[in-house]
């Protein structure tokens, strides 16, 4: 069988239901990411999204089932598995500075003060934020900037997974481009593994490589893994011209708007589940069929 | 007066009540004074003497003017400066609200991260906590045999509640984004009790500090009262007993007045900790 970076073996997770009974919120769901991948998650609210998220981050632990990073299985928080929290989770009496200078200095513990402040500062300059900004405290930012500096602050850290839960959630569609083009300007940089939760069907398809949807809880399951045949750099006004674009999306929203239902609810009877790949690509059949190789070296997106 | 400030207007108006007040008090008391001929029996009971002896604030004013001009002589036991008195006052008040933070800080951290130290210890907390600090003084005085020790133990044991109280509170509210960015980040509990649950807390804790050292100052003035000797408490409680009733005027001014200092120092430290989310 082949090795994932980060594999996630039938992983269960039940929760009392306050009513006596329990929720069993997904059951033996398998599934794996390969290093350097950006996936996205996709499925409706409450289907279980952020607690595979959490599980991935180590901050709770699972009913049953493990997950393992590069062959080891997780257990607790690591340093290597790098997480921006939805409501950006900045510390608000720290600056924006100060709060990315606090992972650094976790992460490096043998660092100089100014070695410290030299690679926060470069962190933020690549999230676009320079100058005075940065030692400003987390209430005199905007939404958009904050959200950049839990980015910064995690991408600073340089784990190996980074783990994104709705980062772009509570931002305008303007601020939100901004973000998701730095955002892939910095993974292509770094060579990060990305698993990102998102509500956003064309943000997912700009930014990932693969996106798994989830069905409805509970019994909720990963249920596809639909690969974007779409090549990169992507421009977000660009890809929309794309021949697979919308077949991809009209893919994800006949998943969101119906199948997630009809799917929804069905027990693993004991067997792990995978999701089904699916691959659309329209070009294949295209007068050019010479195969393009996928670009191992992502370039940033210049929009 | 439309176009000054509100700050301007609030002072100009303080200052008036005052002068109003200040003036009411000293013509009713001139006029009590002039208009009253006393009765024979009056001057012999004494009693004439005692009502006249209600000073006008004029009196007070050239009292205070004496007694901050020279506030730290010493002239015995029984009369030393009020600069004297009041820090002894202050030095009590600030040995047991120190050793109270000592004390309800990690205690208050210990009971506010843990749900099973919470349960045990809240039973002595409720039944400790209303005991007026002074019901304790006879036993310190009998267990301690020091009357200065004694006063330090009323006022250690009085502000520790609210600070004890508001720490576990304010640690308990924590919010768990904070701490998981604290796990995340591999810090261990030591670390992330300092790096970020006291920052967050903080604002809680010195709450709970400043209520206490309101609480202290309240209670030294009786804790000295009844153990005597030294102490703004034992200087008032002395110059009633020496009928010098502009001294106990004056010397409840300077309470207020220190204990408006003590609170605004403690104001300013919750300003310095406070964080807007
Ligand atoms: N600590 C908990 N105790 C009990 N039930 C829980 C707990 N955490 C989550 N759940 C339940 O598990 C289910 C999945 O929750 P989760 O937060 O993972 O949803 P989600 O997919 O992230 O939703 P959203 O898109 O709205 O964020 C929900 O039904 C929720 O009520
Ligand atoms: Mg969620």
């Amino acid at each position: 069988m082949h090795k994932h970076f980060l594999s996630i073996e039938r992983l269960t997770q039940t929760f009392p239901d306050g009513a006596g009974g329990t929720l069993t919120v997904f059951e033996n769901a398998s599934f794996g990411i390969e290093k350097g991948e950006f996936v996205c998650i996709l499925g409706h609210s409450g289907c279980g999204k952020s607690t595979i998220m959490n599980v991935l981050a180590g901050l709770s632990d699972p009913t049953s089932g493990v997950v393992k990073m590069d062959g080891v299985a997780v257990s607790g928080p690591s340093l290597d598995r790098g997480v921006v929290f939805q409501n950006y989770s900045l510390l608000p009496w720290l600056s924006a500075l100060k709060n990315v200078t606090f992972g650094v200095k976790a992460r490096y513990r043998d660092w100089s003060r100014e070695q410290v402040l030299e690679h926060a500062t470069k962190y933020l300059a690549m999230v676009g934020l320079e100058g005075d900004v940065i030692h400003r405290k987390p209430s005199q930012l905007s939404g958009g900037m904050r959200q950049r500096v839990s980015i910064a602050r995690a991408f600073a850290n340089q784990p190996k997974l980074l783990l994104l839960d709705e980062p772009f959630g509570a931002l305008d569609a303007l601020t939100r481009g901004t973000i998701q083009e730095e955002l892939l300007k910095v993974w292509s940089k770094t060579e990060q593994t990305v698993f990102m939760i998102t509500h956003d069907i064309d943000e997912a398809i700009l930014l990932a490589d693969r996106i798994l949807l989830m069905t409805n809880g509970p019994f909720a399951r990963v249920a596809e893994s639909v690969e974007i045949t779409i090549p990169r750099p992507r421009i977000r006004t660009e890809i929309v011209n794309h021949p697979n674009y919308y077949a991809i999306r009209n893919h994800l929203v006949q998943f969101l708007g119906k199948r997630s239902k009809e799917l929804a609810g069905q027990r693993s009877e004991g067997e792990s589940q995978s999701p089904e790949t699916v691959r659309i690509d329209l070009t294949e059949n295209a007068p050019d069929p010479e195969p393009k190789p996928r670009p191992t070296h992502l370039q940033a997106v210049n929009g | 007066m439309q176009s000054l400030s509100i700050n301007k207007r609030a002072a100009i108006l303080s200052f008036v009540l005052l002068i109003v007040f200040l003036g009411a008090w000293e013509i009713s008391i001139t006029r009590q004074v002039l208009g009253e001929a006393l009765t024979e029996y009056e001057i012999l009971m004494g009693l004439g003497q005692q009502r006249s002896a209600i000073p006008p604030p004029s009196d007070v004013m050239v009292k205070a003017w004496e007694q901050l001009s020279n506030p730290f002589y010493d002239a015995g036991p029984n009369d030393k400066g009020i600069g004297i008195q009041l820090a002894y006052s202050i030095s009590r008040v600030l040995s047991g609200f120190g050793l109270a933070v000592l004390v309800a800080i990690p205690l208050g951290f210990l009971i506010g991260m843990s749900p099973v130290a919470y349960k045990a210890l809240n039973p002595f907390i409720q039944v400790l906590r209303p005991i007026s600090p002074l019901a304790w003084m006879p036993l310190a005085l009998f267990i301690i045999q020091d009357a200065n020790s004694s006063a330090i133990f009323v006022i250690f044991i009085c502000s520790v509640w609210p600070m004890l109280l508001n720490t576990a509170f304010g640690v308990a509210g924590v919010r768990a984004d904070w701490v998981n960015v604290a796990r995340t980040h591999e810090l261990g509990s030591l670390r992330t009790a300092f790096t970020v649950i006291l920052p967050a807390a903080a604002p809680t804790i010195l709450t709970g500090m400043r209520i206490s050292i309101g609480i202290a100052w309240l209670v030294i003035v009786a804790a000295e009262m009844l153990v005597g000797g030294t102490g703004i408490g034992y200087y008032v409680w002395n110059e009633w007993n020496n009928l010098d009733l502009t001294s106990v005027i004056f010397s409840i001014l300077m309470i207020g007045v220190v204990g408006m200092l003590l609170d605004a120092v403690f104001a300013t430290l919750q300003r310095a900790v406070t964080y807007a989310e």
